[in-house]
């Protein structure tokens, strides 16, 4: 507790590890969002380190959704949305023309709050974006890559003996994984998870929470969540949005136990939200 | 349940001095009324449809059964080789260009000696229909052997006779608007008597095309015509149509132009049809020169007339594939183009093909647009590919009810039985696949 509120009072030691090169994979500056005329996002600058699970959390329509769907870019599809500022993955700009939207979803993978596999078979499921994007070499390198996603997920033993039976009849945590799994058997960078676990039940939460600990050793994770809690258990930075601001971003403990916005305090400790 | 609803109004209210609770009361029996009697409305309208549906096809069954069946007269026919064959060369020329009609009629005049007079003679003969000198043609052209032999054969009756046999005309010697004539009835009263009459299945009804003598008419060349003229709609109208709705729905930016295409389309398929017929005209046959009465430019027509109503229905069909499935296919690094074909239109194709079989049902029932690029025209051949000139069924329908002969308007309900077979087949297939197809997620 102490070293983190020095470690705030600090901030050369705060800066240092922000920028320090390899530590981060995006770094966001001045992102501000328009749905049409109405700003969703104002001028956030966000940092996300690299094998850190980083929770947003915030009340509802204050547009961490939003700003987690500008990191692969998935706001193109809405339309009359405008974003402006500047979004670098590994120090290349998002939204620069050179780069391909389709290499960019392919470097950051994507969970929705929904589960939604696509109707076909498990395999299929897993299968569909090293296929897509040409990253098996031959058949048995596509199988051993849908192995190996779902035993990351943590699947595998769940459904080893039914890979041809349709994603969709899963239970809803199994297909969530699913989803998971899809995501990292393109090999992504960056897993950005928009509330994984809002439709499901909480043993299927601590399941997805369990993995998400494990898979930040080989990915770096962005999640969106309503809960508390989740944040305070998953996560080791978060950020606090409110009103298409940032109000504050910091280590997870430090948020939770020692805020420095009053915002932020009142919203954790439940005075609105 | 509608008891259950009778009963709440009945039901006293258990605080009668909560003030809100005595309108409540007041009020329930109005708006349980209301209901009540919209319900019945709805109810009413249920079955006056389907009595008017019932009586339709009553109606049409009782005229159209009776031209599955047709009367025909078994004469014994003596094949002279001086009438057949004077020369005895068998030459195929020759036997084709026999009078084979004076061998028929021969055998029908043996049959009554005392029929002397030419004026009674050529009503006996009338009786006969032409058909019977084919079959005999057909039958030695195949079998020279038969030359000179007596054989046994079927010989179908002209049209008011079979009317006649099957009861519906009466014969009178009034003269002018009789059919038959009491002499011919009794004629046929004497054939009848010897067991020569016979009503035997109509498969000229389905083997022939379109003729002057109803008893020779049949619907296959229509319905041949109906085929080539559907495929040619289909293979035009549903890749367009799936076509234009994926890009509008799917790629098209949505701007003011797309929304004034889309009215548009929307507006299309409100269009009557003949004026699709009249475009046809000018164009596919004025302008380009296509040939005329073809099944080619009655199927582009038809192409035109159904390519709005599957546009649309592909498009509905494409919006009610979730948003998820896009995001999913989008989020794994799918391209625009991955995403919809091989996410997006499998889980739409259920929907669109239930929406051309619709449209080409829409368009197996169009009869106005192919009148106008000649279409209606008499064909009496079975048409062999798209470019023959050829009819529809409707069209055949139409032309078959405007012909004064009562055996036609028979023919045309028989038409009209056989098409409407054609459409609930159809709307059972486009039923059948959306069952099958549909998914759940």
């Amino acid at each position: 507790m102490t070293m983190i509120q020095t470690q705030l009072r600090d901030p050369k030691a705060r800066e240092s590890r922000a920028t320090s090169e390899d530590a981060v994979t995006f770094v966001t500056r001045d992102v501000t969002v328009h749905y049409g005329t109405k700003k969703a996002l104002d001028n956030v600058s966000l940092d996300i380190n690299r094998n850190d699970v980083t929770a947003l959390i915030g009340p509802s329509g204050c547009g961490k959704s939003t700003y987690l769907r500008c990191l692969n870019r998935m706001n193109d599809l809405i339309p009359g949305c405008r974003v402006s500022g500047r979004i670098l993955l590994d120090g290349e700009d998002v939204y620069a023309k050179a780069m391909d939207v389709v290499h960019l979803r392919a470097r950051v993978g994507m969970v929705f709050q929904k589960p939604n596999p696509f109707p076909k078979s498990i395999y299929e499921n897993v299968a569909y974006g090293p296929r897509i994007h040409g990253i098996a070499r031959d058949r048995t390198h596509l199988d051993e890559i849908v192995f190996t996603s779902l035993e990351k997920a943590g699947l595998l033993v769940e459904v080893k003996d039914r890979l041809q039976e349709p994603g969709t009849g899963l239970s809803g945590g199994q297909q969530q994984r699913l989803c998971i799994a899809r995501a990292i058997a393109v090999q992504p960078e960056v897993i950005l998870m928009d509330e994984p676990c809002s439709a499901l039940d909480p043993i299927a939460t601590a399941k997805i929470e369990e993995l998400m600990d494990e898979l930040r050793v080989n990915y770096s994770i962005v999640i969106v969540t309503h809960s508390m809690q989740q944040a305070a258990r998953v996560s080791q930075r978060t950020g606090f949005f409110h009103l298409g601001v940032i109000v504050e971003t910091g280590e997870t403990e430090q948020i939770f136990t020692n805020p420095i916005d009053r915002r932020t305090q009142d919203y954790i400790t439940g005075r609105f939200g | 349940m509608s008891s259950g609803s009778a009963a709440t109004p009945n039901r006293q209210p258990a605080t009668g001095a909560h003030p809100a609770s005595a309108a409540v009361t007041a009020s329930l029996k109005r708006r349980y009324a209301a209901e009540r009697r919209f319900r019945l409305y709805g109810l009413l309208a249920v079955v006056f449809a389907g009595l008017s549906l019932a009586v339709l096809v009553f109606t049409i069954m009782r005229t159209g059964l009776p031209a599955f069946s047709t009367t025909m007269v078994r004469l014994p026919v003596s094949i002279a080789p001086q009438i057949i064959d004077p020369a005895g060369t068998r030459a195929s020329q020759t036997l084709s260009g026999a009078d084979y009609q004076k061998v028929i009629r021969d055998a029908l005049g043996d049959l009554f000696p005392d029929v002397t007079t030419r004026g009674q003679r050529r009503e006996l003969f009338s009786m006969l229909s032409p058909g019977g000198a084919y079959r005999l043609r057909d039958r030695v052209m195949a079998d020279p052997a038969l030359i000179g032999t007596r054989i046994e054969m079927l010989i179908p009756l002209a049209d008011d006779i079979d009317q006649y046999a099957k009861g519906h005309i009466e014969a009178s010697s009034r003269g002018i608007d009789t059919r038959i004539s009491e002499d011919q009835a009794q004629w046929f009263a004497r054939l009848k008597a010897r067991g020569m009459i016979e009503s035997v299945f109509n498969t000229t009804l389905f083997t022939a095309a379109d003729s002057r003598s109803p008893e020779l008419a049949g619907i296959w060349g229509a319905l041949v015509g109906s085929f080539w003229t559907m495929a040619v709609t289909l293979v035009l109208s549903f890749p367009l149509a799936v076509g234009a709705a994926i890009y509008l729905e799917e790629f098209a930016p949505k701007n003011r132009w797309t929304q004034v295409i889309e009215v548009n389309i929307n507006n299309l398929a409100a269009v009557p049809s003949i004026v699709f017929g009249l475009l046809g005209l000018a164009v596919f046959l004025n302008f380009f020169g296509l040939p005329r009465s073809a099944p080619l430019v009655g199927g582009m027509v038809l192409a035109l007339i159904t390519l709005p109503t599957i546009i649309i229905a592909s498009r509905a069909a494409l919006k009610a594939v979730p948003p998820s499935i896009r995001e999913a296919a989008l989020g794994v690094g799918a391209s625009q183009l991955q995403c919809v074909f091989h996410h997006v239109v499998p889980l739409a194709l259920p929907g669109m093909l239930t929406g051309t079989i619709i449209g080409m049902a829409q368009a197996l029932g169009e009869t106005a647009p192919l009148l106008m690029i000649g279409m209606v025209a008499f064909i009496v051949d079975i048409p062999s590919g798209p470019l023959d000139p050829a009819t529809v069924m409707p069209v055949q329908i139409y032309l078959w009810s405007d012909s004064p002969e009562r055996a036609f308007v028979e023919r045309a309900s028989a038409a009209i039985v056989i098409l409407l077979g054609f459409l609930v087949l159809m709307n059972v297939l486009a039923v059948v696949l959306r069952k099958r197809f549909e998914r759940k997620w």
